[in-house]
């Protein structure tokens, strides 16, 4: 093409490949099907997804090769020339203790504070105060446990006083009480206050969607409102009650520093809540010995980790099996 | 939903009864008054016996309007609805128990954490600090330095699985995903830092300590927070918008950036920011795997570094020769984590306000 002013002088719609379109239309000279842009995007997510699988099972598996040595070792090398079993079991005992008597005091107060939010308080009200609740969440627990040791604890001294002195008799009370308020009462009760707004956001979810038909049906036949919670409400919130309840014990089960702080660990096994030598539980003896430790200390503390993550794990799993049962029904 | 909720709402909400059983009814207020008479009682029969207390106070008054409000209500109203008010008052009173450490907590942390709530406290390191004085800002320095680490390992593949779960994923493998978030959000903190620590122990040698590997361990815990909280906000994005941008022609992975994603941008901001509020004052994990330093590192591949829920848990447990003083930097502490926990849940409620509206 000789001709000097060709190029401009050529119509657009004769022009054909070879001569970029975008310098005189703006439209990109191959419009892209986006296929390999799809492709790349799809997979990059899918990846991220495939990731929180590979993360857990990696959790599982760098725990297992870290408390390999100490699961091999001989009894006579393990810190105080104890077996892995009889040294993790207290420590195991003293998880669960802990984690029990908070989910016995958190579950009826959950329950109570979802239906209060859900069916008692004025519904304009009901968003501030599940966000009020929710704040109950998101304190640190390092906060937790300085409130537990500084203000909770000596607070509840004259009461452990009062429960040695009056059910002394029950084996959980025996006493003699401790006088500074480390105890396992203290422990379980600041445990409660972390894991009240985990089984209370639960609950209130499901409580909010009992059928209309139902509670109004309960209503128009002359149920009170208790009644009617009662017959309608609690039935169906029945599961979201047993999940929700599950979630929290799996959070009070792995819940370190407030024990940590709170109780003077001994690591005894006894069942007596408000004397001042308490059991201890795994993530507390985590917490207070990995610092300072080295060689096989490590690799034992790794060991009870893994068993925390296992009790943990299989609580948790339970509890999602129920809930997504619910959500499917 | 809001139309439908009315009638039962009419009915349940107004005084707690359903319909009249062709008794008599106590007015509205009976309850208010009950209670309001009864502890103006009983804090002048304590003030006379000299042990007045707050908790003893709210305690018996609960018990004795509790038996006065039932007596009255059995004698007018009847047995059924006398239980009503039982348990109406009782599930009320229990929604003031379960709030109120929050209250005795946010009051303490104040109240302890004002005397060292100072310039120094954030100016100054706790190197060569042996009694009083001394601050924490090379605490806050690594606080925020391994938190913003954790940021930027979390966001990514947190906002990229939740694309996956709303945008692309089907079948048995987006199931078990959905399950295993959900179970990874009750992993316990401290095993979070112990797989940390043994993922890193296996490249580096035992003893390894540094900021980058508490960053990895607090990535566990906010992945799946991240994961649950942008995936609800992916999946108000309306559908018709994604539609829209298919019938012009759009491939899926620019309708996703270019529609989904901006039009979600508020609930997404919010969700990362409630995703820091939870992990920044995590302590377990940090405690194993970023050790303890009193000066200033910023470097989170180089060395060890402090955190501000490390640093209150040890000014707590090694308050060396002025205990009073270390405690009162760990309550200072304390202070600086909530006021930045309660800044990041305020600021991610008004920007979810602010600028999610399209979306809601």
């Amino acid at each position: 093409m000789p001709s000097v002013d060709a190029p401009s002088s050529t119509p657009l719609a004769e022009r054909t490949d070879g001569e970029p379109r975008e310098a005189f239309t703006g439209l990109p000279s191959r419009i892209p099907t986006g296929k390999t842009g799809d492709r790349i995007f799809a997979q990059s997510a899918t990846l991220a997804g495939v990731l929180i699988l590979i993360t857990l099972a990696g959790v599982a598996i760098f725990l297992l090769g870290e408390a390999m040595p100490a699961i091999t070792a001989g009894t006579d090398e393990l810190p105080d020339g104890k077996s892995l079993i009889d040294y993790v079991a207290p420590l195991a005992f003293g998880t669960v203790l802990a984690a029990t008597i908070a989910v016995i005091i958190a579950v009826p107060v959950a329950i109570a504070v979802a239906l209060f939010i859900s069916h008692i308080a004025p519904r304009r009200l009901s968003l501030t105060l599940s966000y009020i609740v929710d704040l109950l969440a998101a304190i640190p627990s390092i906060i937790y446990g300085l409130w537990g040791i500084f203000v909770l604890g000596p607070a509840a001294v004259s009461v452990m006083e009062w429960l040695e002195d009056k059910a002394g008799f029950i084996p959980l009370f025996k006493g003699p009480a401790s006088t500074t308020g480390r105890t396992m009462l203290v422990a379980g009760v600041v445990l409660a206050v972390m894991i009240t707004p985990i089984i209370s956001a639960v609950a209130r979810e499901i409580f909010s969607q009992t059928p209309r038909r139902l509670q109004e049906g309960a209503l128009a036949l002359g149920a009170t409102r208790w009644e009617m919670i009662r017959m309608t409400v609690l039935p169906f919130g029945k599961s979201a009650i047993i999940s929700g309840s599950m979630l929290g014990l799996g959070r009070a089960l792995g819940e370190t520093m407030a024990v940590t702080i709170i109780l003077s660990a001994s690591g005894i096994v006894s069942f007596n809540l408000i004397s001042q030598s308490n059991p201890t539980p795994i993530a507390a003896n985590i917490a207070l010995n990995f610092p300072e430790s080295s060689g096989l200390e490590v690799n034992t503390l790794i060991a009870s980790g893994l068993v925390l993550f296992l009790i943990t794990l299989v609580v948790n799993m339970a509890a999602r099996a129920i809930i997504s049962k619910q959500a499917a029904a | 939903m809001e139309a439908s909720a009315t009638t039962a709402d009419r009915l349940s909400r107004g005084n707690g009864l359903a319909l009249t059983q062709g008794r008599g009814v106590l007015p509205t207020w009976t309850p208010y008054a009950v209670l309001l008479g009864v502890a103006a009682l009983v804090a002048a029969l304590l003030g006379v016996t000299g042990s007045f207390g707050i908790v003893l106070l709210v305690a018996i008054s609960l018990v004795v309007s509790a038996v006065v409000l039932y007596a009255m209500s059995r004698t007018v109203e009847g047995s059924r609805r006398a239980t009503d008010r039982l348990v109406t008052l009782g599930i009320t009173a229990a929604f003031f128990l379960a709030v109120a450490p929050l209250i005795s907590v946010l009051f303490q942390v104040i109240k302890r954490g004002a005397a060292r709530f100072d310039a120094d406290f954030f100016t100054e390191s706790a190197r060569g600090v042996i009694g009083a004085g001394g601050g924490a800002s090379h605490a806050i320095v690594g606080t925020l330095v391994i938190t913003g680490c954790a940021t930027l390992i979390s966001v990514p593949i947190g906002v990229m699985a939740a694309i996956y779960l709303t945008e692309y994923g089907k079948g048995r493998l987006r199931r078990a995903i959905t399950f295993f978030v959900d179970v990874m959000t009750g992993i316990p903190s401290i095993v979070a830092g112990l797989f940390a620590y043994a993922l890193f122990e296996l490249f580096l040698g035992p003893g390894i300590r540094l900021g980058i590997i508490g960053a990895v361990a607090l990535s566990v815990l906010m992945i799946p927070i991240v994961i649950r909280a942008s995936e609800e906000v992916l999946k108000i994005v309306p559908n018709h918008l994604r539609e829209a941008s298919y019938a012009l022609g759009t491939p899926k992975w620019r309708t996703i950036t270019k529609v989904v994603l901006p039009t979600a941008l508020a609930g997404l901001v919010t969700a990362v920011m409630i995703a820091v509020a939870r992990i920044i004052g995590e302590t377990a994990p940090l405690l194993v795997t970023t050790g303890v330093i009193d000066s200033v590192n910023s470097n989170p591949f180089d060395g060890r570094m402090q955190n501000l829920a490390v640093y209150a848990f040890g000014e707590y447990r090694n308050p060396g020769v002025m205990r009073d003083a270390a405690f009162d930097r760990a309550w200072a502490a304390a202070l600086t984590l909530i006021v930045i926990v309660m800044i990041l849940f305020l600021v991610a409620r008004l920007v979810y306000r602010r600028f999610g509206t399209e979306i809601r």
